[in-house]
């Protein structure tokens, strides 16, 4: 087995662009100093293009495809020179991925589906990118506290991590990991789903709730801000004592 | 069918703790059953493959199968007719049963009846329609109706169905809740049935184009019965479930049984090829009905819906149809299948609010045997609902202009950042006085807006030449 390279040499000299997503640059800015934090620890230099905003997966999901489309010509262009992608949301990620080749194809839009297609293999989600990429698995983050892992559905089946986040939380310093029962199941966010369908919504939640807090976790982490602010927003009113922590802020620790 | 929307019938449903309880149970047990007789098959992925394959040839050259099918089945004695809608389709079943002068029919267990209210019909034209299968049985003397693709009283437990027996087929009798003794007063009441009524009417699982084979998989034996015991049989049956070849039927009865029932192979898989003197039904009937199939066929998104095979595993694992019950979908095609079948079939303004009856989890599609991309289509519906039937207006689409052109420049994007933070400016407004606001902190705290977007910080860092990064762009 190859040895991981240690943090710092990993990926000297390596340029990435940071896709933040609107969600985390406009509420949890925590998430996108953390993914910073963590890839200039492993020697990544970090570029912002700030003229990046929204990918559209909002309006796209919610059946304004015509709307999303502005965004996603918007996107490829800002990113169009960049060598690597990195996002710390998977469902941002594989709106990229996923849904700008149908919407170039809903418009029979020849240029954003030739620009799409050539963005797309240099999009990552941010576990994809330190483990595929950087090959690193401990990234020197040191979090000594009790935390249960929920595999968003756009990491686990859209974007098909696997176990990518778990190996890297493994090794963390510190980390007591504790599994979650019935963790592939959806916490019912779903976008508007958790609005137009909210009895619905806060019946998964509830379900995910109770095997969160059945772990005795303080923390519960994942992939996506957005899931976290769904199960993070229920704990909260719940004064439960279990708080939610985007994947990178964990990894960026060093308590 | 007039339906409530999708959010009002599931609230219903969900307050509902004994309809949560069977669905949370029967929901568990069979999923953890086919998740079994899943993983033990090696090329698992490439049958899917295959099924999703065949399903899509057959729907590329649907009219020719179609021909080649009638061709087969007529070569073989049976007699093939084309019905355009259910009334049509109905009116034939009718006419059969009239001419040979019954008032009852029995039934095997199929959807393609129950989606044109065949029993209904039939009852207005003085014949009865007595179901044979257990679970449609069931829903029958309790004047219910289907909640489940396969397992149609799924939202029943033993207790009560012995109390709707006790009621009707096994009056002045005490049952016990056993499945023994459930099935025994249901095998009594039946038996007299298959023995006596002349005419049966099934559906059809696949029908092979160059064979004329017709094959129904089942557990009970109920269909067998009906298949071999009376004179005359009637298969209704949807113009997509034609394949070219009956060697194709071999992936179909690998993938179906394992991702139904979750089991190796089904108990009963009856077929048949139009007539054969002394031996079963001595008239055969094929009736192929479109019933909205064609204008599936149409949209070249939303066609794969027509590549369904029934199995159910996609109703298994949604959280949402786990949760909610296949009622809350107005429809006998339920669960994730349902959201993008339902609308399809009867028009985008009749169900409007289906294809968001999903979270857009994947576990569908995961689980899918011929491998339809559920949430695909179901993003797709959403659209063609926004863009045919709210006709580009409503509130909705106002607010999501707004945000878009929010998001069309970063100077718009940027100024909203700031506005938000002091409670102002489209942005906030999105987040709270959207019209499912109440809903959301009605479980929820609502996030605070940071006094720094990640933005800010990335510029104050670079100003202080932090980072290795330090030249952004």
């Amino acid at each position: 087995m190859a040895v991981a390279p240690s943090p710092g040499e990993a990926a000297r000299g390596t340029r990435v662009a940071l896709f933040i997503t609107c969600f985390n640059d406009t509420l949890f800015p925590g998430v996108g100093q953390a993914t910073v934090e963590v890839l200039e620890r492993l020697g990544c230099t970090v570029d912002f293009p700030e003229a990046q905003t929204c990918c559209g997966q909002m309006h796209a999901n919610s059946g304004y495809q015509l709307e999303a489309l502005p965004l996603a010509r918007r996107f490829v262009r800002v990113f169009a020179d960049a060598e690597a992608i990195v996002c710390p949301s998977a469902s941002c990620a594989g709106m990229v991925r996923e849904a700008y080749p149908r919407l170039a194809g809903l418009a029979n839009d020849d240029g954003l589906a030739r620009e799409a297609a050539a963005l797309i293999p240099r999009v990552y989600e941010l576990t994809e990118y330190l483990v595929d990429v950087l090959g690193v698995e401990d990234v020197g983050a040191s979090f000594p506290h009790r935390v249960t892992y929920h595999p968003t559905c756009h990491s686990l089946r859209g974007l098909h991590v696997g176990d990518r986040p778990l190996r890297l939380l493994r090794a963390v310093h510190g980390i007591e990991l504790v599994e979650l029962p019935e963790a592939e199941e959806c916490c019912g966010f779903g976008g508007t789903f958790a609005v137009k369908n909210a009895d619905v919504s806060m019946a998964m939640l509830s379900d995910k709730l109770r095997h969160v807090l059945d772990t005795r976790a303080e923390i519960c982490t994942a992939a996506d801000a957005s899931c976290l602010m769904h199960m993070g927003g229920a704990l909260r009113r719940m004064r439960s004592g279990t708080r939610t922590l985007h994947l990178a802020e964990i990894l960026a620790a060093q308590e | 069918m007039s339906r409530p929307g999708f959010p009002e019938a599931a609230r219903e449903a969900l307050s509902d703790s004994q309809l949560r309880r069977n669905l949370g149970k029967a929901t568990t047990t069979i999923r953890a059953k086919r998740h079994e007789v899943v993983s033990e098959v090696d090329d698992w992925q490439a049958l899917r493959d295959a099924g999703a394959a065949i399903k899509r040839r057959a729907m590329a050259t649907l009219p020719e199968q179609l021909e080649r099918l009638e061709a087969s089945v007529t070569a073989a004695g049976g007699i093939v007719h084309w019905a355009t809608d259910g009334a049509q389709a109905n009116a034939i079943v009718a006419d059969i049963a009239r001419r040979h002068e019954t008032r009852e029919v029995i039934k095997v267990k199929s959807l393609a009846t129950d989606e044109i209210d065949l029993n209904e019909a039939l009852e207005r034209e003085g014949i009865h329609a007595i179901e044979t299968d257990l679970a449609e049985l069931i829903n029958q003397l309790a004047g219910d109706w289907s909640s489940h693709i396969l397992v149609p009283a799924i939202h029943r437990n033993r207790a009560e169905i012995r109390r709707l027996f006790e009621a009707t087929i096994a009056r002045g009798r005490t049952l016990d809740d056993s499945p023994e003794a459930l099935t025994e007063a249901a095998r009594l009441h039946l038996r007299e049935k298959f023995l006596t009524v002349p005419v049966a009417i099934s559906g059809a699982n696949v029908a092979a184009a160059d064979t004329g084979t017709i094959a129904v998989f089942e557990s009970e034996g109920n269909g067998r019965m009906c298949l071999t015991m009376p004179r005359v049989l009637v298969t209704v049956m949807g113009i997509e479930k034609v394949i070219p070849e009956f060697r194709d039927l071999e992936v179909f009865s690998q993938l179906l049984p394992r991702s139904s029932t979750g089991e190796r192979m089904n108990p009963y898989t009856s077929m048949w090829t139009g007539v054969r003197a002394g031996d079963g039904p001595q008239e055969f009937h094929l009736i192929l009905m479109d019933n909205g199939r064609t204008r599936v066929l149409a949209d070249e998104v939303g066609r794969d819906a027509l590549h369904c095979i029934r199995c159910s595993a996609c109703l298994n694992v949604c959280p949402v149809y786990s949760r909610t019950g296949g009622h809350a979908y107005g429809s006998i095609y339920p669960g994730p299948i349902g959201a993008i079948l339902t609308p399809q079939l009867e028009g985008l303004e009749n169900a409007p609010t289906l294809p968001w009856a999903s979270s857009l989890c994947g576990a569908c599609y995961e689980a899918c045997p011929v491998k339809i991309d559920i949430p695909k289509i179901l993003v797709h519906l959403r659209g063609r609902v926004v863009r045919e039937v709210k006709d580009g207006a409503g509130a909705e689409k106002a607010a999501m202009d707004v945000v878009a052109r929010v998001f069309g420049s970063r100077r718009s994007y940027e100024r909203a950042q700031r506005l938000a933070r002091v409670g102002r400016g489209p942005l906030n407004k999105l987040g709270r006085s959207a019209p499912g606001l109440r809903a959301w902190t009605e479980m929820r705290e609502l996030p605070e807006v940071p006094d720094h977007s990640f933005r800010d910080w990335w510029r104050a860092r670079d100003r202080r030449g932090g980072g290795d990064g330090a030249g952004a762009s």
